[in-house]
């Protein structure tokens, strides 16, 4: 166990090495440049240059990693020019508000994906299995900005039922005004809802004709005893693993959700940085995602490995 | 369906016929005919998968919607000659009518034949992503799983580090960078579809590289490269199909995010998703409904479509291996 540790830590570390080039190499993928990029394409050849030699963009590609990674593990993610303030304090006003949405979304979808998932499988091939897995193919063709205007129009406009957009732009504004957390959760949870009950379906259905279930059955357990303890955990398993693997979609679908709904996230101002030409901004958020997914990962694999012990660690 | 069809239970009138006419001897075909002899040469991987996609209705009845979807937006404008280049403003927002079926958009442009016209790049993109992610992804994955060791693991951390950054942030940024046309946006695209590709192939192989035909190339002094390709690629050509069907739906999503996010392909050329958020952006003006769900429908039908030829794939892929 300790050996399997050390060696998945070893790879996230080799991981988190490309993923730091890769992404240091983007900024220079602007046409002319990072400083090019910040002063405008009407800024002096000297001036440029001038900026390079501060920013240090004219040294060799590894003496800026170098440099960039070294200020990383001192906390320092970058400086965002347009906006005159630090990356991380952008991401400390921005993050709680992400997370609040990525949080209530995820657990709304998880409560109606997975007990409707295990209906579908008990049930296969009924017209409730039917109806609900047209539901789930909607969600997954759905674009994502459609169907929140869709709602903004029929819960918003058509029925002044909820707010359009929170109204603060803090953590505690939004946390003070349930009204306007609805819709957007709702937009977020349709979105997850489709993977977790598609996953859910198939995942009972395959452990349906395990062995196990069928010494379970011949012991005399009830139907419902078998289901909710012996398959219902060892399903429940799998979804842990695939909440580790899906954080980029978790990010993808709020970005969406944030621009539709004004919501004042990490999505939303990495939008409005994208926008902007902000490099520091794009470089820092993009990092600290990629880094909460690699970690996610680690803890699923690890999760899963202490989870099923039918998972060997050689 | 059956591979072989069951031999009648009486001789069949041909055969009386054939003793009348005093030939005797059976010809191949009437022993076709009796299930005597094998009714076609053994049939490969695809002809079987498609037998039991075939029995699946939901798909046939998707593959006929994307069938009609393609001549819709390429054969369309043939028929229905509209103006997608030059705006018309005394068109501006007009109703559908008999000149303009669906109406126009706010720039007077005629939007069935937008739908056409935007149909082609969504599609486009949707299917050149899919062949492009799908090659490469392949490709990669088929030789890191054969090579192994030391190189494989290499090769298999720099697709996990892919998998971690979120596509869609990476997306932005490359699509702010570049001038976004259809090349572009097919290049972005498949830039981050190929790694999930390439990592299923890459386990196909693992299970595969120790199958004794394959090992058999070794032995006979095949190269490598020949047992990847001629015998590696296409035992996993189940795999690589469904995945194919599931990134076509997947693109054509992610364009239309991008037109949405303004960071599409750029007027006068058009795709489905810059026409829906377009036509959003009149949700709350009046009735613009002809703006709003065409395009919207469209985009939601065809990846249903997508998603459920590729659902009918996997079931006819996996048969096989329990059944057949």
């Amino acid at each position: 166990m300790i050996g399997f540790l050390i060696r998945r830590i070893l790879q996230a570390l080799l991981v988190t090495f490309f993923v730091t080039v890769f992404t240091l190499s983007l900024v220079h993928l602007f046409p002319g440049g990072p400083v090019r990029a910040m002063l405008g394409p009407r800024a002096t050849p000297a001036a440029v240059a001038y900026f390079n030699k501060q920013y240090g963009f004219n040294a060799p590609f590894y003496v800026q990693y170098a440099k960039w990674i070294w200020q990383l593990l001192h906390g320092n993610l970058g400086y965002s020019i347009k906006l005159n303030q630090t990356v991380a304090s952008e991401l400390s006003t921005h993050l709680p508000n992400t997370l609040v949405l990525v949080t209530l979304g995820t657990i709304v979808s998880l409560l109606f994906g997975i007990p409707l998932g295990v209906y579908q499988a008990v049930r296969r091939y009924t017209a409730g299995d039917y109806v609900l897995t047209g539901i789930s193919f909607l969600g997954y063709a759905t674009p994502t900005f459609f169907f929140a205007l869709l709602l903004i129009d029929w819960f918003c406009v058509d029925v002044h039922f909820f707010p359009v957009e929170p109204s603060g732009n803090t953590f505690g504004a939004l946390l003070s005004e349930p009204r306007a957390l609805v819709l957007p959760v709702i937009a977020y949870a349709f979105l997850l809802y489709a993977l977790w009950s598609r996953y859910m379906r198939s995942s009972v259905m395959d452990n349906l004709v395990q062995d196990y279930v069928r010494t379970a059955r011949a012991k005399g357990a009830s139907e419902r005893r078998v289901l909710w303890v012996h398959i219902f955990r060892n399903s429940l398993i799998s979804i842990v693993t695939l909440l580790g693997l899906e954080l980029p979609l978790l990010v993808a679908g709020a970005i969406f959700i944030e621009v539709v709904f004004n919501w004042p996230g990490m999505g939303y101002a990495f939008y409005q940085a994208a926008e902007n030409v902000d490099y520091a901004t794009l470089l820092g958020f993009t990092l600290v995602a990629t880094v909460a997914t690699i970690l996610g990962n680690l803890l699923a694999d690890v999760g899963y490995a202490v989870l099923d012990p039918r998972v060997r660690y050689s | 369906m059956a591979m072989i069809t069951p031999p009648p239970e009486g001789p069949p009138a041909g055969v009386a016929q054939a003793d009348a006419d005093g030939a005797g001897v059976l010809t191949a075909s009437e022993a076709t005919k009796l299930g005597l002899a094998p009714a076609q040469k053994p049939r490969g991987l695809l002809a079987r998968g498609w037998d039991v996609f075939a029995e699946n209705k939901l798909a046939l009845v998707s593959l006929g919607v994307v069938i009609f979807i393609v001549l819709f937006c390429f054969v369309g404008p043939l028929i229905y000659h509209t103006n997608q280049i030059n705006t018309n403003l005394s068109d501006y927002l007009c109703t559908p009518s008999a000149s303009h079926l669906l109406g126009c958009d706010e720039l007077g442009y005629d939007e069935l034949g937008r739908l056409m016209v935007g149909g082609q790049v969504s599609l486009e993109v949707g299917l050149a992503a899919a062949l492009v992610s799908v090659f490469v992804g392949t490709l990669y994955g088929a030789i890191s799983g054969f090579i192994g060791g030391t190189v494989d693991a290499f090769l298999m951390r720099i697709v996990d580090a892919g998998l971690s950054i979120p596509y869609i942030m990476v997306i932005i940024i490359l699509s702010v960078v570049f001038h976004p046309n259809v090349f572009v946006m097919i290049f972005v695209i498949a830039s981050f579809y190929w790694l999930g590709v390439a990592r299923l192939v890459r386990g196909e192989t693992l299970t595969l590289r120790t199958r004794e035909y394959v090992q058999a190339v070794k032995v006979i002094g095949g190269k490598r490269i020949r047992a990847v390709v001629r015998h590696v690629v296409p035992n996993a050509i189940g795999t690589i199909i469904v995945q194919a069907t599931f990134a076509v739906a997947d693109s054509i999503l992610t364009l239309a995010g991008l037109g949405f996010l303004a960071l599409g392909v750029q007027p006068p050329s058009t795709d489905w998703g810059s026409m829906l958020s377009g036509g959003l952006t009149f949700l709350q003006g009046g009735n613009y409904w002809w703006l709003i769900y065409p395009p919207g429908i469209a985009i939601i039908v065809t990846c249903i479509a997508f998603n459920f030829i590729g659902d009918a794939l996997r079931d006819a892929f996996e048969t096989r291996l329990q059944r057949r």
